[in-house]
């Protein structure tokens, strides 16, 4: 494992914001870190960093305390905090170079992660003048300097449009094939889904999920929305047909999803027998709904 | 070592294009000038003095107004300026993840700190002396020439250097602490008030408050001695230069400890 931690608690004040967590993060994965705002990701990723003290537990990361091996550990994380720590005052080349020199990393280097980010154009722009876009993409360049072999990323497609939102995403997905880690948190089950090899939930600093992606998704099922004029005989229809019904409400019904094809196969169902399709779409879970899915299958 | 050198290179150069950097050269650099325009320009006053009051009458511009307000000021900005850099830009998480030890950030940032300060007193030094001489040319009947006091020159600023120690290291400690800039600087500037008239009006134990000790440093440096009035000599080492050291190395450990168990936000 590249990190593992044992009952890891913090607390703010009176306020616990982390309840024994024990992460497990295996080595070459793109581990989704994946809890609503407020839920203890950022303070867990502060405590993997050393930046806040656990109240209670044991962080390995490496298979290496991270107490007693501070240093040595940090050497091998590249890591991105929130929003981008950055020195308005200096040019993004500048807040490259001031790095480069705490890490003792060449001018070689600084260059081909401005390439790496596509800010070659505007290295010589104060970083005070970026947008959220360019300074979220220099943090990303600030973290990947050192060539680290764990990535640690807290919300990074915060603030990126879809271009850059896929280019993060594609960028992950390169840096795991060289056999490097990540471990990204989010507050987007769909961006986690489309990423992540690995997964942990967690929400109120207490994990309620963990495992693999394919894990997930035998929770996570999508769901097919169904809208017609009369919700209750298209029901009755489907599971006379063998289709399984998930909820049925007087506007809507749900059916588990499997395939585009049975979504066609319920729709023809439904017309040809006189009822009126208003909708017919995939739908995703919400977040809430996948919290009330694994406290239910836990 | 090695972790403190990258660090205390690194604070140079994301400070180099500040205030904070820059205000450690102009500062000195206005000042000696304005005293130089100001000896300049009243010339006949001072012309054909003794070479010693003409150079007492020119420094003292400098030193008088250090002395008084202008060093604990400047100190105050200083270690404000070296810490705002961080939260400003919100860094002192990334300072603290990277692969350097807390000891060698803090003890970095604090000698740069002191750097920027021993800069300042080196150029006034340089400065006075400079200038001094040059009015001896450009205006030979000052009689700057005449007398030689770059010894007690340099003597006074490293004094004066010495006696803002404390205050540097409780700034240094509160703009640390506390990233708004009024709480620092507004409790640095009614500490420096209030340590201004402790020290004008001689109380016996100005010497042991902190704001008051450039301006006691400046009342005491002057050898108490018997014989002709034609030379003087520096005391540089005097109570208040010590108290000053005592109070900058304590504060500056108890800085570290705070460092050492504090969360970073």
């Amino acid at each position: 494992m590249v990190i593992r931690t044992q009952g890891l608690s913090f607390s703010f004040g009176n306020q616990q914001v982390v309840k024994s967590l024990s992460l497990e993060v295996p080595a070459g994965s793109i581990y989704g870190f994946l809890g609503p705002n407020g839920a203890g990701k950022t303070t867990t990723i502060k405590m993997l960093l050393n930046l806040l003290q656990a109240s209670e537990g044991s962080i390995q990361i490496f298979e290496k305390d991270l107490q007693t091996n501070r240093i040595e550990i940090l050497k091998q994380i590249g890591s991105l905090i929130e929003q981008p720590a950055i020195y308005q005052h200096l040019t993004g080349k500048e807040n490259l170079m001031n790095r480069a020199m705490l890490l003792q990393v060449s001018e070689e280097r600084v260059n081909d992660m401005l390439n790496l980010v596509q800010l070659t154009s505007a290295a010589g722009k104060r970083a005070g003048q970026y947008s959220l876009g360019m300074k979220q993409r220099l943090g990303i360049a600030l973290a990947l300097l050192d060539d680290p072999k764990l990535l640690i990323l807290d919300e990074p497609t915060n603030g990126l449009d879809p271009n850059g939102i896929i280019e993060i995403r594609e960028l992950m997905m390169r840096i795991v094939k060289e056999g490097k880690t990540v471990f990204v948190s989010s507050h987007l089950l769909s961006e986690v889904e489309k990423m992540a090899t690995h997964v942990g939930i967690i929400n109120h600093g207490k994990m309620m999920f963990q495992g693999t992606i394919t894990d997930l998704q035998n929770i996570s099922q999508p769901h097919i929305y169904i809208e017609t004029d009369n919700s209750v005989d298209a029901a009755n229809l489907l599971k006379r047909n063998q289709i399984d019904i998930a909820e049925v409400e007087a506007n809507h019904l749900l059916v588990p999803f499997l395939s585009t094809q049975q979504m066609g196969t319920i729709n023809t169902l439904l017309v040809q027998n006189g009822i009126t399709v208003y909708t017919i779409n995939k739908q995703y879970k919400d977040l809430e709904k996948l919290f009330l899915d694994i406290t239910k299958s836990n | 070592m090695k972790g403190f050198l990258l660090s205390f290179g690194s604070e140079f150069y994301k400070t180099r294009k500040t205030l904070g950097f820059w205000g450690s050269i102009i500062l000195p650099l206005a000042i000696t000038l304005l005293a130089f325009v100001a000896i300049y320009s009243k010339s006949d006053h001072f012309a054909n003095k003794p070479g010693m009051m003409v150079w007492i009458q020119f420094s003292m511009i400098s030193l008088g107004s250090m002395g008084t307000l202008l060093l604990p000021i400047y100190t105050i900005f200083v270690a404000y300026s070296v810490n705002n850099v961080e939260h400003k830009a919100d860094t002192w998480k990334t300072l603290f993840s990277l692969p350097i030890s807390r000891w060698a950030v803090y003890g970095a940032k604090y000698a740069y700190a002191f750097f920027l300060l021993t800069m300042c007193m080196a150029l006034f030094t340089l400065l006075n002396i400079g200038f001094g001489n040059l009015l001896g040319v450009i205006k030979p009947e000052l009689k700057f020439s005449e007398y030689h006091m770059e010894l007690q020159l340099a003597q006074v600023f490293f004094k004066l250097l010495l006696s803002a120690m404390g205050i540097l290291s409780i700034q240094f400690l509160l703009s640390l602490l506390w990233s708004d800039f009024l709480k620092p600087m507004g409790l640095g500037f009614v500490a420096t008030v209030t340590g201004v008239i402790l020290a004008t009006n001689d109380w016996k134990y100005a010497y042991l408050f902190p704001y008051a000790q450039p301006m006691a440093a400046i009342k005491s440096m002057i050898k108490h001695q018997r014989g002709p009035a034609d030379h003087f000599e520096i005391n540089v080492f005097t109570q208040d230069v010590y108290v000053s050291l005592i109070i900058a190395v304590i504060v500056f450990f108890a800085g570290y400890v705070i460092v050492q168990k504090r969360s970073v936000k």
